[in-house]
């Protein structure tokens, strides 16, 4: 019975959320967009019109038109699948680089907060040095030696923002590890994997959820990047950004390439910013005042 | 105060040696020799190894990286083995360039972020208030090279008012300005957010204190409390997002130089990462490194200055 009631209690806290969030009309707006996005990576193949890598030379650059809703590029291929389609590896970039990331400062963060001091300025040292390369000259640098791939951008993102997330973790242990629960734990012969996994973890993952959402829309505009530059995913997938560079080329004649990789973008990286701000507003509120 | 600047500068250059010694050790000690993959496939052997040679790599890793650093302390980033002029020289004649880019951003950004902030904190929770802070998040979120893309396309393609490519005409004041237009609206734009919303933040904390309230009491005019005492104390914690922002921009310049192609530190590690020639990248991405990291010890200097507080905790 009392898990039944725990139960609704839950329920009934995230449908009270639900309702702030929508009430918030930058919550709802948010809502809306990332619905539509995840929607449109979900059920792309379904979605695009026509097949995003067939080439039809003779139609090659043509203007938006029934046939073509946006139009196509310089080989002819439909713009408007290819937008679709690169939904799916905005999305699947985003996801991979942000869980590996959330991975990585956990076991970094955990381990600089609950180990040895020397440990601890080692790795304070390690994360103040990543953070000191400018976010897109590392990632040139580290394509020039490795080569690009969709793996390049997701490991540049990885080590770039493991540090900003393994310097709250640290600090959030730390600001933990001297507790009582935790003394009393060590007290009753608890392993230091049990003490972290069950009783720190639990307590520091909640902030850090908000904070890795509010990250998407930043890792979706560093793969748009790259591939803009040439350097993120391999042609001929369609990523946003490899759209954008395509466009680019042909800005002069045929601008709506660049109108068609860009507005999902811009549309993407807003709805995921609005929802996440809405989310801290209503979840954490004491997380308002800093940036 | 004194041993604080100590200690922070001793960050900052253990911080830069730390970060040549990785951005080297990844260059050289991956798969794939420089020298093979900078000579192509049809390379002979003998062309490999002497390559080699003059690029150092026949030595051992460690007296490498040091000689390396002993070069870097004397300014020497080594030879660009395409061209044969000095590196150091390379890169430092196209950070001007993007200081000026970057300069030119971060000031129009402060100029309108700080009056919007304090704007919006003054006429807190109304409508007005809303609206800049919508616009605020807004101009963060949008990724900053779709600006210069669509500003490119819009103001200097279809309108025509700006140049779309270059860095204007050496010596004339008028024609690099108009170049500066658009790169530096695309830079700066998100930074007008990040201000204004810092500013605000900043802003109601310190209408909230004490002395604000004072002041009140005394029949001080609102305009005086707000530009003399709240305003002033507000605009602390943006010296340091300035601080940090010039390191943030050098990234986003790197968008805005290969847009409009405007020559500068950006364009110049592209090419060579386009190129593969190693020790242009190396020595750009080193001296972009340092240029953050030592703008952002400035930007701790100075708010130490202003605020004991700070020097306490390193």
């Amino acid at each position: 019975m009392s898990s039944g009631n725990r139960q609704t209690g839950k329920w009934a806290s995230v449908v009270y959320s639900l309702r702030l969030l929508v009430r918030d009309p930058m919550g709802l707006a948010g809502l809306i967009l990332v619905t539509l996005m995840v929607g449109t990576a979900v059920f792309a193949p379904y979605l695009a019109p026509r097949d995003p890598f067939a080439l039809d030379v003779m139609n090659r650059l043509a203007p938006p038109s029934q046939d073509h809703l946006m139009g196509t590029d310089q080989m002819g291929r439909d713009t408007f699948s290819r937008v679709v389609m690169g939904a799916r590896i905005a999305l699947k970039v985003a996801l991979t680089a942000i869980s590996l990331t959330l991975l990585g400062g956990l076991v970094l963060g955990l381990a600089a907060g609950y180990g040895p001091k020397w440990l601890d300025n080692f790795l304070l040292l390690v994360f103040d040095t990543l953070r000191s390369f400018p976010t897109i000259m590392f990632a040139l640098a580290v394509v020039a030696v490795v080569g690009p791939s969709l793996n390049t951008v997701i490991l540049v993102i990885v080590v770039t923002t493991v540090p900003v997330y393994g310097r709250i973790i640290r600090t959030q242990t730390q600001a933990i590890r001297y507790n009582e629960f935790i003394q009393a734990e060590r007290a009753m012969g608890a392993g230091i994997f049990r003490i972290l996994g069950v009783h720190i973890m639990p307590n520091i993952i909640g902030p850090l959820l908000i904070v890795a959402s509010m990250d998407i829309p930043v890792v979706v505009t560093i793969e748009a990047g790259l591939s803009f530059l040439g350097l993120g995913v391999r042609p001929p997938t369609p990523s946003w950004g490899s759209i954008l560079n395509d466009g680019y080329s042909f800005i002069r004649n045929t601008p709506w390439i660049v109108i068609a990789g860009g507005v999902p973008l811009i549309l993407t990286t807003l709805g995921f910013t609005f929802l996440g701000e809405s989310l801290r507003d209503i979840f954490d509120p004491k997380l308002r005042k800093d940036i | 105060m004194g041993l604080y600047f100590l200690k922070r500068l001793g960050l900052s250059v253990v911080i830069v040696v730390v970060a040549v010694t990785m951005l080297y050790g990844m260059i050289h000690l991956v798969p794939g020799d420089p020298a093979s993959i900078m000579l192509g496939p049809r390379a002979t052997p003998e062309m490999k190894e002497t390559l080699r040679v003059r690029m150092g790599l026949d030595r051992p890793f460690v007296i490498q990286v040091v000689s390396f650093l002993g070069n870097v302390a004397m300014g020497d980033l080594g030879t660009d083995v395409f061209s044969n002029r000095p590196v150091a020289r390379i890169v430092l004649e196209q950070v001007p360039h993007t200081l000026v880019l970057v300069l030119i951003s971060m000031g129009w950004a402060a100029m309108m972020g700080i009056p919007l902030g304090a704007f919006s904190a003054i006429f807190r929770n109304t409508i007005l208030d809303k609206i800049t802070g919508v616009f605020s998040i807004a101009v963060i979120a949008v990724p900053s090279f779709v600006v210069a893309l669509y500003s490119l396309l819009f103001f200097a393609v279809y309108l025509q008012w700006f140049p779309a490519i270059g860095a204007g005409e050496p010596g004339d004041l008028v024609s690099r300005l108009t170049h500066l237009v658009l790169p530096s609206l695309a830079v700066g734009l998100s930074w007008v957010g990040y201000i204004a919303r810092l500013v605000r933040a900043s802003m109601l904390e310190v209408m909230g204190e004490n002395h604000i309230r004072t002041a009140r009491a005394f029949g001080l005019p609102e305009s005086v409390i707000i530009y003399r005492y709240a305003l002033k104390l507000a605009i602390l914690p943006t010296i340091t997002l300035i601080g940090v922002s010039i390191g943030r921009m050098l990234s986003t310049a790197v968008f805005a130089e290969i847009v409009f192609a405007r020559p500068g530190i950006g364009k110049l590690i592209y090419d060579s990462v386009i190129t593969r020639n190693y020790n242009v990248v190396m020595g750009s991405v080193l001296v972009s490194t340092a240029l953050f990291v030592f703008s952002t010890m400035i930007s701790d200097w100075i708010t130490a200055l202003l605020d004991p507080r700070i020097r306490e905790n390193l």
